[in-house]
């Protein structure tokens, strides 16, 4: 094995480099679109049907499938999980650029993107949970960046002020835990003002506390699935420390995944018990429901649950990637498919191609951002001048 | 100062700091004090489309390939959009056609305001839901909220969108006009005035004949009250708009989540540091109870050692004595045996 902290000298004509490059050209060209055109010219977005594909994925799955971050820290510094430790950087890694991916996404959806900033610097609506949602991502991203600082400064070889960044570990942990608390519950309580418009299988007075929850589950599983794909593709590199633990991180997130999917399955019953929704279950909807819940919440809670027990590594990581289709189906029916339900189907939304294109095109960039960072900064493996220190 | 004036001023100032709390949802709030709205009566709209028209000329807006005379229009269903802050739509009935006017409801506690979060909409002492396009970021979420939904958005703008509803005309308003199309209806179905007075009137009407209409004021309740009322001679679903929003203002059904906020930043970091606390006094226990175990092992197995090396010494020693006894035994009597003879010879003479 080479050692860890060389980038491969390999040509740069690689298939991922060609493909990864196609698009970003092409969601270059829609962009351009986007701002000369108008949102009208790109987007199937309406009068009935304001938010489309790219709230609904980049922000509700973006900010969702970055809980990676809040949850391996909270778990290494304040539950005292040591043994996590070589998950936590690579998970504020995707954390941090996925929170940069969601705010950057969000430039085309807002109709004056130079502006938001206006929402905490010129005028505060503070009535509103989307400038709680606003407020909270803004200072997390915030957070963060700092928590990610200390591997680019040893990148870099400045010891002083990582040394200063290292000491303020526990308490932006905990700040990092309180703003994810607040804006990923936030983002399901935008919809609690339009019971009229959301379908009551997924409408629910709740739906704070079910995005919160949902996203815990989310973030863990991302660890697990980002951790497999890494293994295979970023294999060079990893240190002895992290592929050492890399099995104990599996099974250890994917125990902790699969109580936290039974406590959401659970949470979501009693919704639905509370509401006496109970009836809807027969409709379509409640069919599409009943996906949702068996397909994607209890049986990747199951098959984690007998994955850990008979050390299954691979089913459980099979169970991650269903859990994390399940959190994207799950903000799908709540922004998309559940959402305007009682309108025609001729008044209701599909997207565009040129909205999939940018969706796409924000995925690839985050992926290529990711490689490139990995590939040079200590993040799967320790910088050799800062063994051992935790 | 007086005392007087300055108790009256401190009152004054109380009731207007009040006023400006329109979203908060603890009390109940039943719209400004005197505020205004427009009555309108389904059972005279004939569906000219008149207050279209003049809703388009008051605003400045782009006139539409179709004339408004033309009523051919009337026939597919239609919502408020970015060039149209009105719509008059046809709805089939027994009796005929009905016709219903739809534009912004002007709520007494707006969706739009309370869900922006740039405050771009305002709820105007006089009843008019109005809009600042100065500071809207063009997040659309006023469109997702409202209920009735109203707002309409120019998608087509690439850089300066603006969100586009019914003002009630409140810049005509308040030069004392009345808004376009309540001076433009030619039957009297709309009906401008103080929102306390219309109720009174529709209740007269509903009183007076109550073959003619449903025994149901709509605004009058819905989402916590709009300033636009509508009397209807059939159910208002019958006519397109929905029975089903409750009364609940759109504040209210956010209170919950909003007042969750400032417990989760107070509590949170409480819980969360007791839980470090803990798991780290955890390790430091763990730690000590090692470091201790270890200290007894060895101060165990090292008084085990100076136990055995003692007691062997001892031992030794013993043994050493004893073989010294006996080494001193033998040299005294090696010693005494020569002399044993001249002793003997001695011993008598001594003793």
């Amino acid at each position: 094995m080479s050692n860890p902290g060389n980038p491969g000298s390999k040509s740069n004509l690689t298939a991922f480099n060609v493909i990864a490059g196609a698009i970003i050209v092409m969601g270059l060209v829609i962009t351009v679109l986007r701002f000369t055109k108008g949102l009208g010219a790109v987007t199937n977005l309406d009068d009935n049907n304001p938010w489309g594909l790219w709230i609904g994925f980049d922000l509700l799955c973006g900010v969702a499938l970055a809980a990676g971050g809040y949850t391996t820290s909270a778990a290494c510094y304040i539950f005292g999980l040591k043994r996590f430790h070589s998950a936590v950087r690579p998970a504020i890694l995707t954390a941090f650029l996925g929170y940069a991916l969601v705010v950057f996404a969000l430039q085309y959806d807002l109709g004056r993107p130079w502006r938001l900033p206006y929402p905490i610097f010129v005028q505060q609506g503070t009535t509103s949970l989307l400038f709680e949602v606003g407020l909270c991502v803004m200072l997390y991203l915030t957070v963060l960046f700092i928590e990610f600082t200390p591997a680019m400064f040893e990148w870099l070889g400045m010891k002083k002020i990582r040394s200063v960044v290292v000491k303020l570990t526990l308490a932006l942990t905990i700040f990092g835990v309180v703003l994810s608390t607040l804006h990923q519950s936030s983002l399901g309580a935008l919809y609690t003002i339009a019971p009229s418009k959301l379908h009551p299988l997924w409408y629910s007075t709740y739906l704070p506390v079910f995005f919160f929850v949902s996203s815990i589950a989310a973030g863990l599983s991302m660890v697990i699935f980002e951790g497999t794909l890494s293994h295979k593709k970023l294999h060079r590199m990893m240190d002895e420390e992290y592929l050492k633990h890399h099995d104990g991180v599996v099974l250890g997130f994917g125990k902790a995944a699969s109580l936290v999917l039974f406590g959401y399955f659970a949470i979501k019953m009693i919704g639905l018990a509370y509401a006496n929704n109970w009836h809807y279950l027969t409709s379509g909807y409640g069919l599409w429901f009943m996906v949702e819940m068996l397909g994607f919440v209890a049986l990747p809670c199951f098959l984690y649950a007998v994955g850990v027990r008979e050390k299954n590594l691979g089913l459980i990581k099979k169970a991650a990637i269903i859990t994390v289709l399940g959190i994207v189906l799950n903000r799908f029916n709540v922004s998309l498919v559940a959402f305007n339900y009682h309108l025609p189907s001729s008044e209701r939304y599909f997207p565009t191609m040129m909205e999939i294109g940018i969706s796409v095109f924000v995925v690839t960039l985050g992926v290529v951002i990711f490689r490139f960072i990995t590939t040079r900064m200590p993040i799967f493996h320790e910088h050799p001048d800062y063994k051992g220190e935790h | 100062m007086l005392r007087r004036t300055f108790l009256g001023m401190l009152g004054t100032a109380c009731v207007g700091a009040s006023i400006p709390g329109v979203a908060s949802a603890s009390k109940e709030f039943t719209g400004h004090p005197g505020s205004n709205g427009v009555l309108f009566d389904a059972t005279r709209c004939i569906g000219c489309r008149k207050c279209e028209e003049a809703c388009n000329k008051v605003n400045d807006l782009p006139v539409p390939d179709k004339k408004y005379d033309d009523l051919t229009v009337l026939d597919t269903k239609r919502r408020t959009d970015a060039k149209t802050l009105t719509v008059v739509n046809k709805y089939k009935a027994d009796k005929g056609p009905l016709f219903r006017k739809s534009q912004c409801n002007h709520c007494l506690e707006p969706a739009c305001a309370s869900a922006c979060f740039v405050k771009a909409f305002k709820k105007l002492p006089n009843g008019a839901v109005v809009y600042d396009e100065s500071v809207c970021v063009g997040c659309r979420y006023c469109m997702v909220a409202c209920p009735f939904s109203i707002p309409a958005y120019e998608y087509d703008e690439p850089l300066t969108p603006r969100v586009m509803k019914c003002t009630m005309c409140a810049p005509r308003l308040a030069e004392g006009k009345l808004p376009g199309c309540v001076e433009s209806c030619p039957k009297e179905a709309l009906v401008y005035g103080e929102r306390d007075e219309l109720i009174k009137i529709a209740r007269k009407r509903i009183e007076r004949n109550p073959d003619r209409y449903v025994d149901h004021l709509y605004g009058e309740k819905e989402m916590g009250g709009t300033s636009w009322l509508y009397l209807s001679g059939v159910p208002f679903t019958e006519i397109g708009m929905r029975e089903d929003l409750g009364t609940k203002s759109a504040p209210e059904l956010t209170a919950g989540a909003l007042a969750s906020v400032p417990m989760v930043a107070g509590l949170w970091p409480v819980l969360l540091g007791g839980i470090y606390a803990i798991s780290k006094r955890k390790d430091k226990v763990a730690n000590e109870e090692k470091k201790e175990a270890v200290a007894n092992a060895i101060a165990k197995a090292s008084e085990q050692a100076e136990k055995t090396l003692s007691e062997a010494l001892s031992k030794a020693d013993v043994a050493n004595k004893r073989q010294i006894e006996v080494e001193v035994k033998k040299a005294v009597e090696d010693a005494l045996t020569p002399k044993e003879e001249e002793s003997d010879e001695n011993s008598e003479g001594e003793s």
